[in-house]
């Protein structure tokens, strides 16, 4: 026990390090291997949403605009393919002026016309191409590309948040000649002008890159390439690590692999934690029955005793807090006692059982009701999420049946509507609520609305909440979007914050954990320590 | 059709000899085959738990408690609790209902099916049985596992599926058995007879010939049933087979039981050695079945 504290401790200090660890010179060379626990269902960033996109496919890519890859809160926006940028006095007009000299990985030059393109993709995809953030982007009137080295983007009204949604990791820039051809290229392709070049995939084995030697941020990347390998059994992945075949799992560990990995590794491992901007929901699909129906919906919220569940599950899993649309503690998120006020966050536990077996029975749900609630094949947390979800639901004499989908093909069975009841997540690669809110705006307005509803008021209170300019207005239109999707209405169900836990090779450098683990992907800062 | 009470009388003595004639091949079975009497006292107590397991286990399987996570053996939870805090006894004991569930039904429908393709692809003989044994040597190339595994992926999780995958490559194995003990029947003048006094295919396949390659069936089925418990778990082992909260022997030794295999040991050690019990009663019993039934192996 004291050999094991003395390490975990050790291991909290050299975290604590880090930022003078940063300040190391970094060296050259060497292959980072990292172990990506899914599989990305396609290549192409604007349509996905998995890290398993991401984590291997991010290094062969730039964004306009990205966080800075040494901010812990990963918040701080920074500049990427463009160098600077300026917001008009309205707030209506975003100017970005492009780097010179910018090479795809087949040597054609990089302009605003490929930026354009790429954002175009993104926020008005032809028909037949999906693209799940275009959402995020209602505010966007119109892109324009006045010269090679400039981009304009016109807003219809002032939005607090849009400089970060241009700092967004899922908005690669692609190639505008490419896309003029085949909108969906990038589907099964790569060509970008990031710090790595593309060297294969092997479907359920490995991707692999190579440094660009032509990289524009001269002297970067540090590493020679990097080997991401995809292994979904967690155990399997902190083997791995433990067996040194693998440096990082960029997407986190339990608290009880961590400790694993400290106490077989002692200093040869680092540990960095952070609170994860990510939740697991649950998606009801309104077009079935008896889901249609309020009643229903919210009864299956009330039988959900979170804060035992929070207690719980957080030993076992990389799960915490409980919280309302917004990551608590953050600017606007709300406070435990409001919301305690909503439906399934009270702490009478009973009284709220009491309230949903009533519902169920005014819905004129039999006791015993069956139904599948189909969950995502990554085991953690959506398995002990899973387990826990089926209980409470026991609890108030639903028989609920679990079936595990495969992370591939996961999405297109949520796409498709092949469901009643699913897990989905919401994770955000910055705490804003425009970002993690437009998620849930009607179905035609965002894709990636699973539970498959149209809700006029709720597009209403997310516009008017990305208008409004003063604080605490914004704050009560985000109260009201809050009450209207988890209790009037019931539309989606969250479940328990995520805490994000990364326990990696101390050979590993010049890479930072956030809350996200979306971000801090191109692995251009990364090297390694001999 | 009413029976007689003269009917029903001399009917007694048939059923009391056919009673005596079991219990006389039983009390040999136990005398000559110790070991694989000590298989079937194991297989009949796991299908009693299975059955009555509701009257066995002291708490419900599905039941969390987390005020009792990862709890040691104690008097309260002979077996500790898992990761959730329910009672790995009484998941053991359920579990057993879903390893006998899949291993029947497998064992059943594998043999069966196989029997029934073997049999009538010996009667056939020439291009039909060539076909059939070249459909049959195609998925004899697959280890059983990867065929399962193969069956699985394309049609999902879920017991049912679960079953099927493991049926499928279980069908050639039992056919070709079949196939070889039938191919000597064949020959038998009691098949020309019926050949010969008109009879349909179906009926010489099911009625005459098949009852004759009983034996090899019943070795079949007791193979399988140890084969198809070990697959199932391997399955949900691997995720691919039964998803939790469903208890099941295979499933309760991944995901937490991996995690927490050096706190809580329990969670894998005792439904790891409920498989192996239950896979190695199976296969003892069979292989003594198999040497009670082959006339080749009788004087040994």
């Amino acid at each position: 026990m004291l050999r094991r504290s003395l390490l975990l401790a050790t291991a909290v200090l050299i975290a604590s390090a880090l930022p003078v660890v940063a300040q190391e010179k970094p060296r050259h060379g060497g292959e980072l291997v990292f172990v990506v626990p899914s599989s990305p269902p396609s290549y192409d960033a604007h349509r996905e949403e998995t890290f398993g996109t991401i984590h291997p496919i991010a290094p062969h890519y730039n964004t306009l605009l990205r966080t800075d890859p040494t901010d812990r809160t990963g918040t701080k926006v920074v500049a990427d393919l463009a160098e600077s940028w300026t917001i008009s006095k309205d707030g209506r007009t975003y100017t970005l002026k492009l780097r010179h000299g910018v090479k795809f990985h087949d040597g054609s030059e990089f302009t605003s016309k490929d930026a354009k393109a790429s954002y175009d993709k993104i926020i008005f995809p032809p028909a037949g191409v999906a693209s799940n953030r275009k959402g995020e982007y209602v505010d966007v009137e119109a892109i324009q590309a006045p010269d090679p080295y400039t981009i304009v983007f016109r807003l219809k009204f002032p939005s607090a948040s849009f400089l970060n949604s241009l700092a967004s990791p899922w908005n690669w820039i692609y190639k505008a000649d490419i896309l003029a051809k085949d909108m969906r290229w990038y589907e099964q392709n790569v060509m970008g002008t990031g710090p790595f070049t593309f060297v294969e995939h092997v479907k359920g084995s490995h991707w692999v890159g190579k440094k660009n030697p032509n990289y524009w941020d001269k002297g970067k990347p540090y590493l020679d390439g990097y080997r991401a390998i995809f292994m979904t059994d967690s155990a399997a992945q902190v083997a791995a690590v433990r067996g040194e075949r693998a440096m990082i799992q960029f997407r986190g560990f339990s608290p009880v692999e961590r400790d694993t990995l400290v106490n077989a590794l002692g200093p040869k491992i680092t540990v960095q934690e952070s609170p994860w901007n990510c939740l697991i929901l649950v998606a009801m699909n309104h077009e079935k029955k008896p889901f249609d129906d309020r009643r229903v919906r919210k009864a299956l919220t009330l039988a959900l005793d979170r804060y035992q569940g929070s207690t719980a599950l957080s030993k076992i899993a990389i799960v915490k807090e409980v919280g309302g649309v917004q990551v608590p503690g953050t600017k606007f998120a709300t406070p435990p006692a409001e919301l305690e006020k909503l439906a399934g966050y009270s702490r009478d536990i009973t009284r709220s059982r009491a309230e949903a077996r009533r519902l169920l029975k005014e819905a004129g749900v039999p006791e015993g009701f069956s139904f599948v609630y189909k969950n995502r094949g990554i085991p953690m947390p959506y398995e002990p999420v899973g387990v826990w979800l089926i209980d409470q639901w026991r609890q108030i004499g639903l028989n609920v049946r679990q079936e595990v989908i495969e992370a591939a093909k996961y999405y297109s069975e949520l796409r498709g509507g092949n469901f009643d009841v699913a897990a989905d997540f919401q994770c955000g690669y910055t705490v804003d609520p425009d970002l993690d809110l437009y998620k849930f705006e009607s179905k035609d307005v965002s894709p990636s609305n699973y539970s498959r509803y149209v809700d006029r008021t709720l597009d209403e209170l997310y516009e008017k909440q990305g208008r409004a300019t003063d604080p605490e207005e914004r704050k009560k239109y985000i109260r009201e979007f809050e009450r209207r999707l988890l209790d009037e209405e019931v539309h989606y169900i969250y479940t328990l914050q995520w805490h994000r836990i990364v326990p990696h090779s101390s050979k590993v450098k010049g890479w930072t954990i956030t809350p996200s683990h979306y971000l801090n992907q191109q692995l251009d800062t990364v090297w390694l320590a001999e | 059709m009413a029976i007689r009470p003269a009917d029903a009388f001399t009917e007694i003595p048939e059923v009391t000899g056919r009673r005596a004639r079991w219990w006389a091949a039983t009390k040999d079975f136990v005398r000559k085959r110790p070991l694989g009497a000590i298989g079937a006292v194991i297989v009949l107590v796991n299908i009693i738990v299975a059955l009555g397991a509701d009257v066995f286990a002291a708490y419900d399987p599905l039941a969390t408690d987390y005020g009792a996570m990862l709890a040691r053996p104690s008097t309260a939870h002979w077996l500790g609790t898992d990761a959730f805090g329910r009672d790995v006894l009484s998941r053991i004991i359920y579990g057993s209902r879903t390893a006998m569930i899949v291993g029947f039904a497998c064992a059943f429908f594998g043999a069966t099916v196989g029997a029934v393709i073997g049999v009538a692809s010996a009667y056939f003989g020439g291009k039909v049985d060539l076909l059939i044994q070249r459909v049959m040597d195609i998925f004899l190339a697959f280890p059983l596992i990867i065929l399962a595994l193969a069956v699985v992926s394309i049609l999902g999780t879920g017991i049912q599926n679960v079953i099927f995958a493991i049926t499928v490559p279980m069908i050639p194995r039992a056919s070709l058995v079949a196939r070889s003990s039938a191919l000597a029947i064949r020959e038998m003048p009691y098949v020309d007879a019926a050949r010969a006094a008109g009879f349909r295919h179906q009926r010489i396949i099911l009625r005459h010939m098949l009852p004759n390659v009983m034996a090899p069936y019943l070795i079949m089925l007791t193979a399988f049933l140890g084969q198809a418990i070990l697959l199932e778990a391997s399955l949900s082992f691997l995720g691919l087979g039964v998803a939790e909260p469903t208890p099941a022997w295979g499933l309760m030794l991944r995901g937490a039981a991996v995690q927490f295999a050096e706190q809580a040991p329990w969670m894998a050690i005792f439904p790891g050695l409920a498989i192996s019990l239950a896979v190695f009663a199976f296969n003892l019993f069979g292989d003594s079945l198999r040497d009670a039934l082959d006339p080749r192996l009788r004087t040994q």
